[in-house]
């Protein structure tokens, strides 16, 4: 608990209504989405200018206050969970879309903007922000920025890091820092955005982002196609890719996710398929003729039983509907589901969906695996009850296995969903002993009373 | 009070429905509540959270969930949109009359329920006596919304711009009915509900207009009352279990098809709330009478086929609706009172944009949150306004009530209605 007097002092800055330090209201800070155990804050800020977000840095860092930044607390990997006693600071009143310019195809934003009526604002002027999380609906730009999000598009778009150009951050002392520019190119200074895209809350905190829009996609077509081998599903994906065609999506469902899929919402899917890829090509009329065709038979060359494609946007929006309600399917079998995201390079899919299998089996866990299959980034789901002990130790174990598999396949732990606390222990596995350090030295000059958001992504140094 | 551990052990029996939230906080998408404040403690995962802190003692204060708790207008917007199926209404109702048994009610619902709500011939006696004097103390402001206002500053009435009671009551125009089937071959039961018997009658009257055009027999038994939701909602299971026993009873005395309401709040509450939250020896009985339980538009449309609207004249009266929670997200029924309006070719429906966004009533909510109810409700009266209609019609009493505040205090000049009135004009006028 915080003392009355920091309590007030919080307030006279940020305004009585933008400080909560009930404890009920505190413990309804204390968890995000990810499967941890939660964490009770001290105080629970929600600034609604700039200024009121700099002089809740500012006092975090002069009273040594850990301050986690939380937009939609959607976050995977336990990014948004506080420190004991710390301060939550909430950005969703940070919510106002400051500029977009159809002219020169970019965005200013304030942190709390949430994504996807973002995109629906781009989208009224002819423009297009394609990074597309599963949380859109909810999810806020600035921590799809500090989570460096990915979504269904990755494979050619590329992620929320491909889309920004400027921040302007604070750092640990309240002062502003302006990095990147509303240009195309910018080559003054550090590449300071660089850093600041992923870094979880620890480098600074966001006060405007500057993001990158391009014009929409003339054309799309989407297709289905079913597959009686998993492998042959994994090598179409591989063929695909190496046929050097970029579908916009290239996703993949396991038998276990369609038979959830098809229970859940009885969209007519093959219920005896193997797997299933879900494809969308987009882009000029008569590309997206050419690519929709060369895919097609690709498919069949590489075994798909049946394809199935969409002639119009009401099948269109049917093929989406049933890779969208994949995870709701998941999710009504058990009541804690484990959505991991380990990603390999995406020659490596068919062996890393073996992985996944044996896995599986080895645990004795299921495990239902879709996701982006075009980026090598698979959603290997386990579906679980946190409070079946025994069971939980071998999810744990299962999780470190993944892992396991997907470094030695030359990938990495997170593809979308960041470090954070989930992920931290394992990093210096993927990386080295020196990048840890190298990362701590950084952390340490810039956050000298390592108040921003302390145990996230490098948790060894604290 | 009684002892905090017995309120945990209670809390237990929601702990299998509380683990299915897994936190995705996909809920803030949709909640109207949390859309005005950005609170955590506003949206069903804080709610859901703040239960289960409580149960697993990691918060001991009962009074600041329940707080929190009430903070919620019940629409079900959470729940339609929840990937993992949360049962949140049923977990809300049930921690209410937790929370209710353990800090006890607040003294003027106290009264309230167990003096009034219970005993339907005392509320209509007391109504009727306040439709007589509530002349005294409103005017009319809007005669096209038919709203009145408060003649003096009173606590009680605010700034709001209501429906003042009906000078007869529906009770008093038709005490009891039963009617044999004629050409349909059906008869239905026919719940009247409190909002539509005390204020909105002619609703009534246009539905039995209706079953009388279509050959339908009427059963609507004598001195009906509240379906208790104002009463579970507080969490006074004692008043709510009084409620439903009370018509129980009173609507297995005769043989009918299917029953009917008009209020879609009412036809929620008997279909889905009754069976899972009454006592255990009601429940067998609530479950057969909600299994044969249907909006009157629902009846209308699938039972009797209302016939075609002639060629549309071109200058009909538009008229939007409005989604009532209770209707579209707990029932399902959003086609059905459309084409009821359809019908009637002397109206052109024209869809509002959100036209399912909840419109902040919340039945009590309205009452202890006024200020934040009455924010919501005026996104539904800008989404409203600006089809151009003169005519808002919906499905709920309760809905009837705020948009015609809203309306009315923003100087509106269109007037609210129920799908079956409107559907009723188009052969009463013949």
């Amino acid at each position: 608990m915080l003392s009355q007097t920091l309590i007030r002092e919080f307030k006279a800055q940020l305004g009585e209504d933008a400080v909560f330090a009930d404890p009920a209201d505190l413990l309804t800070y204390s968890y995000d989405a990810a499967p941890l155990q939660p964490v009770q804050p001290g105080l629970v800020v929600r600034p609604a200018s700039g200024e009121a977000l700099r002089q809740a840095v500012r006092l975090c860092n002069q009273n040594g206050l850990a301050l986690t930044v939380r937009g939609a607390g959607t976050n995977l990997s336990g990014g948004t969970v506080p420190l004991p006693g710390g301060v939550v600071v909430v950005t969703n009143a940070l919510n106002r879309i400051l500029e977009i310019n159809s002219e020169d195809m970019y965005a200013v934003v304030q942190p709390g903007v949430v994504t996807a009526r973002f995109a629906a604002a781009a989208q009224a002027q002819g423009l297009f922000y394609p990074p597309d999380p599963g949380s859109q609906a909810v999810s806020t730009l600035g921590g799809n920025v500090a989570e460096n999000a990915g979504g269904l598009r990755g494979l050619k778009y590329g992620v929320t890091r491909d889309y920004v150009m400027g921040l302007q951050f604070f750092d640990v002392n309240g002062e502003l820092i302006k990095t990147g520019a509303r240009t195309v190119k910018c080559a003054t200074g550090y590449n300071l955005a660089g850093l600041l895209v992923g870094s979880e809350g620890t480098l600074g905190v966001f006060n405007q982002i500057t993001l990158k829009l391009i014009p929409l996609p003339a054309a799309q077509r989407a297709m289905m196609a079913v597959f009686d081998h998993t492998d042959r599903a994994s090598e179409t994906v591989s063929a695909i890719i190496a046929g050097h065609i970029v579908p916009a999506t290239l996703e993949f469902m396991d038998n276990f996710t369609i038979r959830a899929v098809e229970d859940y919402s009885h969209a007519g899917l093959p219920v005896d398929a193997a797997a299933l890829l879900l494809i969308e090509v987009d882009g000029h009329p008569a590309q997206v003729q050419e690519d929709a065709e060369r895919v097609e038979a690709l498919c069949r060359q590489h075994g798909a039983v049946s394809i199935r494609v969409a002639r119009d946007a009401a099948e269109r929006t049917k093929v989406w509907e049933a890779r969208r309600s994949a995870l709701s399917a998941l999710a009504k079998l058990k009541p804690t589901l484990v959505l991991e995201d380990a990603t390999v390079p995406r020659s490596k899919i068919p062996a890393m969906v073996k992985a996944v299998g044996e896995i599986s089996r080895e645990y004795r866990l299921s495990i239902g695996t879709f996701g982006h299959a075009g980026d090598g980034n698979l959603h290997p789901t386990i579906l679980t009850d946190k409070r079946d002990k025994a069971e939980w130790e071998r999810v744990e174990q299962a999780i470190a296995a993944i892992f396991d598999r997907a470094l030695a396949l030359g990938g990495t732990l997170s593809g979308e969903h960041g470090t954070g606390i989930a992920k931290a222990c394992f990093l210096e596995k993927e990386t080295s002993p020196a990048t840890i350090l190298y990362s701590q030295r950084i952390k340490k000059a810039l956050d000298p009373n390592n108040i921003l958001n302390p145990g996230k992504i490098i948790a060894a140094a604290t | 009070m009684a002892d905090i551990r017995e309120l945990r052990r209670l809390m237990r029996q929601l702990e299998d429905q509380l683990v299915v939230c897994m936190r995705c906080g996909m809920c803030q998408a949709v909640c109207p509540v949390f859309a005005q404040t950005g609170r955590e403690s506003d949206v069903a995962r804080g709610k859901l959270v703040l239960l289960d802190g409580l149960m697993q003692a990691m918060l001991d204060d009962p009074r600041a969930v329940r707080e929190r708790l009430q903070r919620c207008l019940l629409c079900g917007s959470c729940a339609a949109n929840c990937p993992s199926g949360v049962n949140v209404l049923d977990i809300f109702l049930k921690a209410r009359a937790i929370l209710a048994g353990y800090l006890g009610l607040p003294p003027a619902k106290k009264v309230i329920f167990r003096r009034l709500l219970a005993h339907p011939r005392t509320m209509d006696r007391v109504l009727e006596f306040g439709a007589v004097f509530q002349k005294l103390f409103t005017r009319p402001v809007n005669e096209i919304v038919g709203t009145s206002c408060a003649r003096f500053a009173s606590p009680l009435l605010a700034d709001r711009h209501f429906r003042t009671l009906a000078a007869v009551p529906f009770h008093r125009r038709h005490p009891s009915l039963h009617t044999p089937p004629r050409g349909s071959g059906l008869k239905v039961g026919f719940f009247v509900g409190c909002l539509i018997d005390k204020i909105f009658p002619n609703v009534a009257e246009a539905a039995l207009r209706a079953l009388e055009h279509h050959g339908v027999g009427v059963f609507l038994p004598g001195n009906q009352g509240c379906c208790g939701i104002p009463a579970i909602s507080s969490g006074d299971t004692r008043t709510f279990n009084d409620l439903v026993r009370y018509h129980l009873d009173k609507f297995e005395s005769a043989d009918f098809d299917v029953l009917v309401t008009c209020c879609a709040t009412c036809t929620s509450t008997i279909k889905k709330i009754w069976p899972s939250l009454c006592e255990e020896d009601l429940a067998a009985r609530a479950r057969s009478l909600a299994a044969r339980t249907m909006d009157i538009s629902q009846f209308l449309v699938e039972r009797v086929t209302p016939a075609a609207a002639p060629a549309r004249s071109a200058n009909g009266r538009i008229v939007t609706f409005h989604d009532s929670c209770h209707l579209k997200k707990s029932l399902g029924v959003f086609s059905e009172p459309r084409d009821l309006i359809r019908a009637n070719a002397d109206y052109t429906l024209k869809e509002m944009a959100a036209s399912d966004d909840c419109c902040g009533m919340g039945g009590s909510f309205n009452l202890e949150h006024y200020d934040l109810s009455g924010r919501i409700g005026r996104l539904k009266r800008d989404h409203i306004a600006a089809t151009g209609c003169s005519v808002l019609a919906t499905g709920c009493p309760a809905c009837m009530l705020q948009i015609a505040d809203m309306l009315s205090q923003a100087g509106d000049r269109i007037a609210v209605r129920h799908p079956v009135e409107i559907y009723a004009e188009s052969f009463s006028a013949r």
